[in-house]
């Protein structure tokens, strides 16, 4: 916990100018990121993580707030910094269909950013180094594949080429967005126990941006979770805690409205009813006032949760929630032991 | 619940035609589907899912025949008519009338340079005679029905709509004239938990109401587990695996369906074992011999030594009973082990 982090983002914000008024994609996010560990960040469509990933990956700059790098912050004007980062940071992308180019061989796609940047000599280097970087990611045997067009390879093996690519330049953090959601469920768990093994064997860093929490939470065991919801994160903990006693109303819909593979299981889950209000979220154009999840949230308080905007406040050391009627729960009579309670309505 | 089935589906093969010639896409699929029920077919992508369920209603692609088979329908009074064998303008009228189509609504479903009401009334008038204001009354009750705003869903191009929400239209118009059975592809697949959510509250609730049968195609076995009274799993363009829902997934007889479960990681609890299936699905061009998923299947590799065992590279095992409405096709069927242990705390 203590190690200090690779990557941190201060109170970063990013407002999108429209022609029908301000876009506040995200608002105020602080996170850390440290070498080998995944941080998740989980949310629905709207929720500003993509947004979030691309202001990490540096992709975009933010229009508040400070990215550091190293301690350095990134956009502070030094090139050869900028440089560094960029070379550090990697993403693979959702879509492994539309990530890679289609007229180049797989060697040709990860032999390119490595003599960019001038990390072999020669063909004959790239094409073992090329070879090295299959076998890391499971595509055997190497040379098969690095003749390949992604059109010869199926959704799972071109996901493996892309975080291939990603590693290319020895990056010290890979930023994967939905990076299973378009794969089928058999492939997907066997991309993630890959990903899980580089973290371990090179010690890259995570940041894993999903909406499933089933997923973040086996890809990200040990790691932390980032809740977001229109812009702004309203939890944030480590996995195991925020999964087994979610605090925020948010989070516990989203656990609830899970489906798992067993029926029983289901008809219990469901038995609890619904958790929200409602089913519409607000347009980023017309936020609500407050906290924004107030007129979803099955627990709101009148005059308190419609007029203040909440902000993440700790309920243990390392577990913070952005919700005051919860908290003060919580401080007025603090668990005897944290039990899994997703099904409780709070 | 009568006994006869209202869409009876025999021995149905698919074929597309392709350069290299004509190639199955689904291989003999038999199953029946009975009043107010709900059936999941479930499996990897190119299993033939999406085929079959396009096919029971004819709506493959023009390179996309059924040479072989028969999808009986049988109608409110009893009589029953052979779908593939309907002519043009009687299978016209039976669409959305009888039984309605409902596709992946976060695509490109919709008319995207028509407004949501239009869609709706072409759809009604091209079936029955009716007024403009019952047209409109009937718009507004399916709408009502899928919980969405008549007054301010109608007038929207379909753009102006969230997936959900759009989701949602592609329920609403199916239900316009009310069909005894509706097939769905993928009703849920790139919509957020919460959408999901709601459509699948919004499915069951309409299934209890009206009462029709439903057939959705899904790769999400946690969905089939949530929405189907009936699972049946595809591999190579066949049904391995066919029984009530509880029963499949508290114990699968195929080895693949165990392996799909397997595969997805739980929310509640912990997960003893987590694990995919190796490899991927066969080409449906160059089938393996014998049980197409025998390459891939750790049972088979565990009985045979060197590789799967003999019986299951000789003979492509057929669908049979392993126990009340339950049918597995593999030759191990009696073998195939799963606990699907899951550590829960308080739930």
């Amino acid at each position: 916990m203590a190690s200090d982090p690779l990557m941190s983002l201060e109170s970063v914000s990013q407002i999108f100018g429209s022609r029908r008024g301000e876009i506040p994609a995200v608002r105020d996010v602080s996170l850390d990121l440290t070498a080998g560990k995944v941080l998740c960040l989980v949310g629905e469509s709207g929720s500003g993580k993509t947004t979030t990933a691309r202001i990490a990956a540096g992709l975009d700059r933010p229009t508040s707030g400070t990215v550091r790098f190293g301690g350095q912050d990134v956009w502070g004007g030094d090139r050869g910094a900028f440089r560094e980062f960029r070379r550090s940071v990697q993403y693979v992308h959702q879509d492994p269909y539309a990530s890679l180019n289609p007229i180049r061989t797989v060697f040709a796609t990860l032999a390119g950013p490595m003599r960019r940047h001038k990390l072999v000599a020669n063909r004959d280097e790239a094409w073992q180094k090329a070879a090295e970087l299959l076998e890391r990611v499971d595509l055997t045997p190497a040379d098969t594949f690095l003749t390949k067009y992604p059109h010869q390879l199926s959704g799972g093996q071109r996901q493996r080429v892309a975080v291939a690519r990603a590693l290319t330049l020895g990056p010290k953090l890979i930023i994967a967005d939905e990076s299973t959601s378009m794969l089928d469920v058999s492939i997907r768990i066997s991309l993630l126990a890959m990903l899980t093994r580089l973290s371990a064997d090179l010690g890259v860093g995570f940041l894993f941006i999903t909406h499933d929490l089933a997923l973040a939470k086996y890809f990200g065991r040990d790691g932390d979770i980032a809740v977001m919801y229109l812009g702004r994160i309203v939890e944030h903990g480590p996995t195991r805690g925020v999964i087994s006693s979610p605090r925020h109303p948010y989070t516990r819909a989203l656990l609830a409205a899970i489906p798992e593979p067993d029926p029983e299981l289901n008809a219990r889950k469901r038995s609890a009813g619904s958790l929200l209000r409602s089913m519409d979220t607000p347009s980023l154009l017309r936020l609500p006032t407050g906290c924004t999840f107030h007129p979803r949230c099955p627990s709101w308080v009148a005059g308190e949760c419609d007029v203040t905007v909440p902000t993440l406040d700790a309920v243990t050391a390392d577990h913070q929630v952005a919700c005051p009627p919860v908290l003060r729960q919580e401080r007025a009579e603090p668990p005897v032991t944290v039990l899994a309670e997703q099904d409780g309505t709070a | 619940m009568t006994d006869e089935p209202v869409l009876a589906v025999r021995d149905l093969v698919v074929e597309y035609r392709t350069a290299a010639g004509p190639v199955r896409a689904v291989r003999g699929a038999s199953f029946d589907l009975y009043e107010g029920e709900s059936l999941a077919l479930v499996g990897e992508s190119g299993c033939g899912k999406t085929t079959l369920g396009l096919a029971l209603l004819r709506l493959l692609p023009r390179l996309g025949s059924t040479p072989h088979g028969e999808v009986r329908y049988r109608r409110a009074d009893g009589s029953t008519v052979d779908l593939l064998a309907m002519r043009k303008e009687e299978l016209r009228r039976f669409r959305w009338h009888e039984a309605a189509m409902v596709f992946q609504g976060a695509m490109n479903a919709l008319n995207p340079v028509l407004r949501v009401q239009d869609q709706m009334y072409d759809t009604i008038r091209a079936h029955r005679s009716m007024s403009a204001s019952d047209a409109r009354r009937r718009c507004h009750e399916v709408l009502d029905m899928v919980r969405l705003e008549p007054r301010r869903v109608m007038p929207s191009y379909p753009h102006e709509l969230s997936g959900g929400m759009r989701q949602r239209v592609l329920i609403a118009m199916a239900l316009l004239l009310s069909p005894r059975v509706l097939v769905l592809d993928e009703p849920t697949t790139a919509l957020d938990i919460l959408t999901q959510r709601s459509i699948v509250d919004v499915l069951q609730e309409l299934r209890r109401e009206l009462g029709f049968a439903m057939v959705f195609v899904t790769h999400d076995l946690a969905l089939a587990a949530e929405l189907a009274d009936r699972v049946a799993t595809m591999y190579a363009g066949r049904i391995v695996e066919l029984g009530d829902a509880r029963d499949v997934f508290a114990g699968p007889r195929h080895p693949y369906t165990a392996g799909l479960i397997r595969a997805v990681p739980p929310v509640v609890g912990d997960a003893t074992e987590i694990s995919s299936i190796p490899g991927g699905p066969p080409s449906l061009a160059a089938l393996p011999p014998g049980c197409p998923f025998s390459v891939r299947c750790g049972l088979s590799a565990e009985i045979g030594d060197d590789g799967p065992a003999e019986v299951c590279v000789q003979a492509d095992p057929e669908l049979a009973r392993v126990g009340t409405r339950h049918e597995s096709a593999c030759h191990y069927s009696d073998r195939v082990e799963f606990a699907r242990e899951v550590i829960t705390d308080g739930v």
